[in-house]
């Protein structure tokens, strides 16, 4: 086999020189070889420096090329730090030793001064400015969502008026999207959630012969509890996500300034049919999800447990009442109105980037999971003050 | 002519302690077209914001005809902005509807058209600034160009009192560029639409602007208004001069 290096010969080496002169005061820098990408460079331009401060600063130096065979953006960068550092030593610099396309690149490079103001400090900011940021920002965002609920109030007013502007068509693409589609996850999650539950009670309650009571457990645990917990769950990663990004993207692509400038409000075209889409769908899924949730915890106890189906029909029944449907499809509402919020207002308040867009998905998601939890568990616990 | 359509005083843009532009003071006239320009990142874009109305001014007025734009309430401000139609940058189509959707929006919303004579107006735009036969067409599916164009379509749906230009010809190949002007020229001439374009190509300030505003980057604020051409031959500040002969400064 022919070695590599015969096609793609090794790049040369770049080299650099002090060339001792008879005037003291006046030194020749030298470079030779190939200065390219790739190339082995002698001398680090460190070291150069380096060695410069650490010898007698001569008062002139003259930049010169001699057998030079190449040279690309590597020696322009590295003539730039010599010339740096003359400039801060007071050293003269003689450039006209150089070719002449080496030349016009340096003065092209110097030609618009640095603005003084334009570099970013990497460094310098303290722990207490960041937390300080953290916390403005912080108000801000609080600020911004009451900002966020107001006008979507308004909207919900307009609509409630007849007066809101949107598309029917929007509306009810929304609702397929929050709704229809949605079923085959919500199936899913809901029916192994069943299954699960079942599991865990069927451990414990088995040890007391009371198997009968898997449906009570299962029944009331997804009814009141984890069938809408579960459905905002699903949904807020599959519907409260893709609202950020929609809304995000739109924004990216000035579709949302378009609007204003039509005097068509965003609040009423955008994020009203996707809110009311959710309010509509969310419920339905819950008992959708309540009746899978139940299927499932069915399928466990009669293939495994002496419990038939019509026992387990009657346990559920017995148990379950209308008014525990009630809690489960209210937090239900209440979720869907977290989860759109939290995704349309992510959405509006996308920067004009593709990173912002990301961002807006990301942050959706994580608010609308924290609302949720948070809310469930406030009124988990009101529901049991007040013995519902 | 000289019939004030907006007046800005005083005007201060920022974002937040930022100051981007301070001190404007500039009158547009019905019929005219007025070119905002000045180099990058002096606020063009920023002045236009301001006056379609997505940015509110730190300090100033804005005055449509003799209507105080920031203080009038939310229902007379979405009144004067249904009076105006913006060509944004990229077009901003909105990208789930079709071509004939995106201009058919705002004569469903503000009109009481049938639909059948809505799609014939759609169609009269898109025609107008050559795109008949892409009614159908969804923005992706059509070139940046062509997305522009059928932007400045949805701009004109309403047949609008002033038109909003933001970079009409940025991205544009030169003979298209030189449609757009003309375009332009033909909107004011037939309709009287007051003209309103944020741009810095040198060709089209001078073949289309009869008024203008210089805004500058360093001094934050404006250096001038008047027409481009009489800039160019009577102003003595050197900035102008060297942007408006591409830095070549003035040939004495």
């Amino acid at each position: 086999m022919k070695p590599i290096e015969a096609n793609n010969p090794q790049p040369g080496v770049g080299a650099v020189g002090l060339i001792p002169t008879d005037n003291s005061a006046q030194s020749i820098l030298q470079f030779s070889g190939a200065w390219v990408h790739g190339a082995a460079i002698a001398k680090p331009v460190e070291a150069l420096i380096a060695e410069f401060d650490s010898a007698q600063k001569p008062r002139r130096i003259l930049l010169q090329t001699r057998n030079l065979t190449g040279w690309d953006s590597r020696l322009p960068t590295y003539l730039i730090k010599i010339i740096d550092w003359c400039r801060r030593e007071g050293v003269e610099v003689d450039a006209s030793g150089l070719p002449e396309g080496v030349q016009g690149l340096l003065k092209l490079a110097r030609a618009v001064p640095e603005r003084t103001d334009a570099r970013r400090s990497a460094h310098g900011v303290s722990l207490l400015a960041d937390v300080g940021k953290s916390v403005l920002a912080g108000v801000q965002d609080a600020k911004g969502l009451v900002y966020f609920i107001g006008e979507a109030m308004l909207a919900g007013w307009a609509l409630l008026r007849g007066k809101a502007r949107f598309r029917p068509v929007d509306m009810l693409l929304c609702i397929q999207d929050a709704g229809p589609s949605a079923l085959p996850i919500v199936t899913l999650i809901s029916l192994l959630v069943g299954l699960i539950l079942a599991f865990v009670g069927a451990v414990q309650l088995s040890m007391f012969g009371a198997q009968i009571y898997i449906a009570d457990l299962v029944g009331l645990g997804t009814v009141r509890e984890m069938g809408a917990l579960m459905t905002a769950v699903i949904m807020s990663g599959r519907t409260g996500a893709a609202y950020a990004a929609q809304l995000g993207t739109m924004n990216v692509n000035s579709e949302i300034d378009a609007l204003k400038t039509m005097g068509i409000s965003p609040m009423e075209f955008l994020v009203l049919p996707r809110l009311s889409a959710l309010i509509l769908m969310m419920p339905l899924l819950a008992l959708y999800a309540n009746l899978m949730g139940m299927l499932g915890g069915a399928l466990v106890t009669v293939s495994a447990f002496d419990v038939s189906w019509l026992q387990y029909y009657n346990e559920t029944r017995r148990a379950v009442q209308l008014h525990d449907f009630t809690v489960g499809l209210g937090k239900s509402v209440l979720f869907a109105v977290l989860i759109a919020i939290a995704g349309c207002m992510r959405g509006m308040q996308c920067g004009r980037s593709a990173s912002a867009v990301g961002d807006a998905a990301t942050s959706a998601m994580v608010n609308s999971i924290v609302y949720i939890v948070v809310a469930d568990s406030v009124v988990t616990l009101i529901c049991s003050r007040f013995g519902i | 002519m000289a019939d004030p359509h907006i007046t800005v005083t005083d005007l201060t843009m920022a974002y937040g302690d930022f100051v981007i532009q301070h001190d404007l003071n500039f009158t547009i006239c019905r019929g005219d077209v007025f070119i905002i320009m000045g180099g990058s990142g002096c606020g063009k874009s920023t002045l236009l914001k301001h006056l379609i109305g997505l940015q509110s001014p730190a300090k100033g007025e804005v005055f449509y005809a003799a209507q105080n734009f920031w203080e009038a309430d939310a229902d007379e401000r979405v009144l004067i902005m249904r009076s105006i139609g913006v060509l944004y940058q990229s077009g901003a189509l909105f990208s789930s509807l079709t071509l004939s959707e995106n201009i058919a929006l705002p004569l469903t919303e503000f009109t009481r058209l049938s639909r059948g004579e809505i799609q014939d107006i759609v169609s009269y735009k898109l025609a107008l600034v050559g795109l008949a036969g892409f009614e159908e067409y969804y923005p992706s599916e059509i070139s940046g160009g062509m997305q522009k164009r059928a932007g400045l379509a949805r701009a004109m749906a309403l047949d609008p009192e002033i038109l909003f230009f933001d970079e009409p010809s940025a991205g544009l190949d030169p003979v298209s560029a030189r449609l757009l002007d003309d375009l332009i020229i033909n909107l004011r001439d037939t309709l009287g639409t007051t003209i309103v374009v944020v741009t810095h190509e040198l060709a089209s300030i001078f073949a289309i602007g009869n008024n203008s505003v210089f805004l500058d980057s360093e001094t934050k604020t404006m250096l001038a208004t008047g027409s481009p051409k009489k800039l160019l031959a009577e102003s003595t500040d050197p900035k102008i001069i060297q942007f408006l002969t591409r830095g070549k400064g003035r040939a004495v």
